[in-house]
């Protein structure tokens, strides 16, 4: 159930969908090609190293290191009431990269390009439809998956 | 093999369009282009259209620019790269003047980008991010080259007065240019103070939406020749892309298209950087404009914005760069922004840019990107001695 997967869903139907289940129960998941082993985060289902199509998710680790953010205050459509909001780019130890909302845990104030992060599953029952995301948290901080 | 040349240019002002339709606007364009070039409309023999069709309610929109110019039954045809379908139509009238299937053609760039509001369009834009691990966070076109800016910042020491700096070059310039959007010089205190887009970008750090259209009539070169003006030739091309994703960019600090595209451009004219005495470049935002110094190698890496700072991109420094006003002040009309700058880049040829001529030009260059650095297309021009 991609659609699940962000604050709006543009594209509900993937071949990697069984990630937001994943999220969903507190895993964040990576691809790993079948055929000659590299691994993708993203997930994607199509190996970008061989181009083979088979595929299997294989749980990450959320420890991740700050690369660049920015404070949106001009939203797109859709995004307006959420205003200001803080986007990290981030690249995890395990491997990959990853766009992902600041949590409630950290203050943009705080930030330092470098720093150790954590990226942390969560699951929105508050929300119309069921959402999954993840945010950026501190690395210290506990929430669901591997550290 | 034969040169191509380009041998007429037509130019709209760029700004709110609530006047005219698209078609209208470019021909207004093609109009100025067969004039400037004193061919009758019969003499051309394909158009080739540079927008981007997501921003009007006509679909399709080569089929009714050509209607509208009268150039039915002659093949057309639109170029969609972003924010640079205009370059990428003049690549490919070039490649169909190359391959020998057309002698004359018309590229024409135009927009109306003011059809949609400034929401819809930060969302359409915003998407020309990924849209499965990214645009479903509420990323913004601006809030993309922001990441980039604070990268910059971070690894090269980059100045947040550096950045205004651009924008203050390229108000000077947009202040003397008739046909651009923002006529007026802004003070750097002034742009430093508007209001916030994109941490670390504030209003003055990005370039408008516009509607607008240029067009560039190009030719084999025995019929460029014996046309009335002397031709500027398309002396080298270059094109190149990057990751669609920001997830898989190499490097946060540069657009690696843009690197490729001007080496393979310089290569064929057989130029470096230095040669370059005129650039119109893709200044989307002030960091993409201090990014494109260091790719197109007018500066080395890192020091792009004291560049800007130290006044060698004004006109009188080591390489005056968008002296036209830029996309920043002269307005931003995505499919209209690439065959504008090649415009501009003749008018720099030709000696006649009026006061924002950069003296004795003879080679000029222009940069146009398309998103955030997925396409990236680099013309080196040149006139004869």
């Amino acid at each position: 159930m991609f659609k699940w997967f962000g604050i709006v869903s543009h594209v509900p139907h993937t071949k990697v969908a069984a990630f937001a289940e994943h999220l969903r129960e507190g895993r964040i998941m990576a691809s790993r090609c079948r055929a000659c082993g590299h691994r993708s985060f993203p997930p994607r289902a199509d190996c970008e190293a061989c181009l083979s199509g088979d595929f299997e998710l294989v749980e990450t680790g959320g420890r991740c290191t700050l690369l660049s953010w920015t404070r949106i205050s001009a939203a797109p459509s859709g995004f307006e009431p959420l205003a200001p909001y803080t986007l990290g780019l981030v690249d995890l130890e395990e491997g990959g990269r990853a766009l992902a909302p600041l949590g409630g845990a950290l203050d943009e104030g705080a930030l330092a390009i470098g720093m150790p992060l954590r990226l942390v599953p969560r699951l929105h029952e508050d929300r119309e439809d069921i959402k999954v995301d993840y945010t950026l948290e501190p690395a210290t901080s506990g929430g669901g998956g591997r550290p | 093999m034969s040169r191509v040349g380009i041998v007429g240019i037509g130019h709209t002002a760029f700004g709110r369009r609530g006047d005219a339709t698209v078609q209208e606007i470019a021909c207004e364009a093609f109009r100025d282009a067969l004039a400037d070039a004193g061919l009758e409309r019969d003499a051309i023999d394909a158009t080739v259209i540079g927008s981007v069709p997501e921003y009007h309610k006509q679909r399709s929109l080569a089929g009714v620019v050509q209607e509208y110019l009268g150039l039915n039954p002659k093949p057309t045809w639109l170029t969609e790269v972003a924010c640079a379908s205009g370059s990428a139509a003049i690549r490919t009238a070039w490649m169909a003047i190359r391959a020998g299937v057309h002698d004359v053609v018309a590229v024409i760039g135009c927009q109306k980008m003011t059809e949609l509001s400034t929401a819809q369009i930060l969302a359409l834009m915003g998407r020309v991010g990924e849209v499965q691990w990214e645009s479903n966070f509420g990323t913004t076109f601006p809030g993309y080259y922001a990441l980039f800016a604070r990268r910059h910042m971070h690894e090269y020491g980059t100045t947040r007065e550096q950045l205004t700096a651009v924008a203050v070059k390229n108000h000077f310039y947009g202040a003397k240019n008739p046909l651009a959007m923002f006529r007026k010089e802004v003070a750097a205190e002034k742009a430093a103070a508007s209001e916030a887009v994109a941490s670390p970008f504030n209003v003055y750090d990005c370039c408008a939406n516009a509607d607008g259209a240029a067009c560039v009539i190009l030719a084999r070169e025995d019929r460029a020749k014996a046309v009335r003006k002397p031709p500027v030739w398309l002396a080298g091309l270059g094109c190149a892309t990057a990751s669609m994703s920001v997830l898989r960019r190499p490097t946060l600090t540069g657009l690696p298209s843009a690197e490729r595209a001007a080496a393979e451009a310089y290569a064929m004219a057989g130029i470096g950087p230095e040669r370059v005495r005129v650039a119109d470049v893709h200044d989307c935002f002030t960091i993409a404009e201090v990014m494109a110094y260091e790719d197109l190698g007018f500066c080395r890496r890192g020091e792009g914005g004291r560049f800007v700072a130290e006044k060698r991109s004004y006109i009188g420094g080591s390489t005056p760069v968008n002296v036209d006003g830029g996309l920043k002040a002269k307005g931003h009309p995505i499919g209209a922004t690439g065959v504008s700058m090649t415009c501009e880049i003749v008018k720099q040829l030709r000696g006649d840019a009026g006061e924002r001529q950069v003296p004795g030009a003879d080679i000029g260059l222009t940069h146009n990107v398309g998103g955030i650095g997925q396409y990236c297309f680099v013309q080196v021009l040149a006139r004869d001695a």
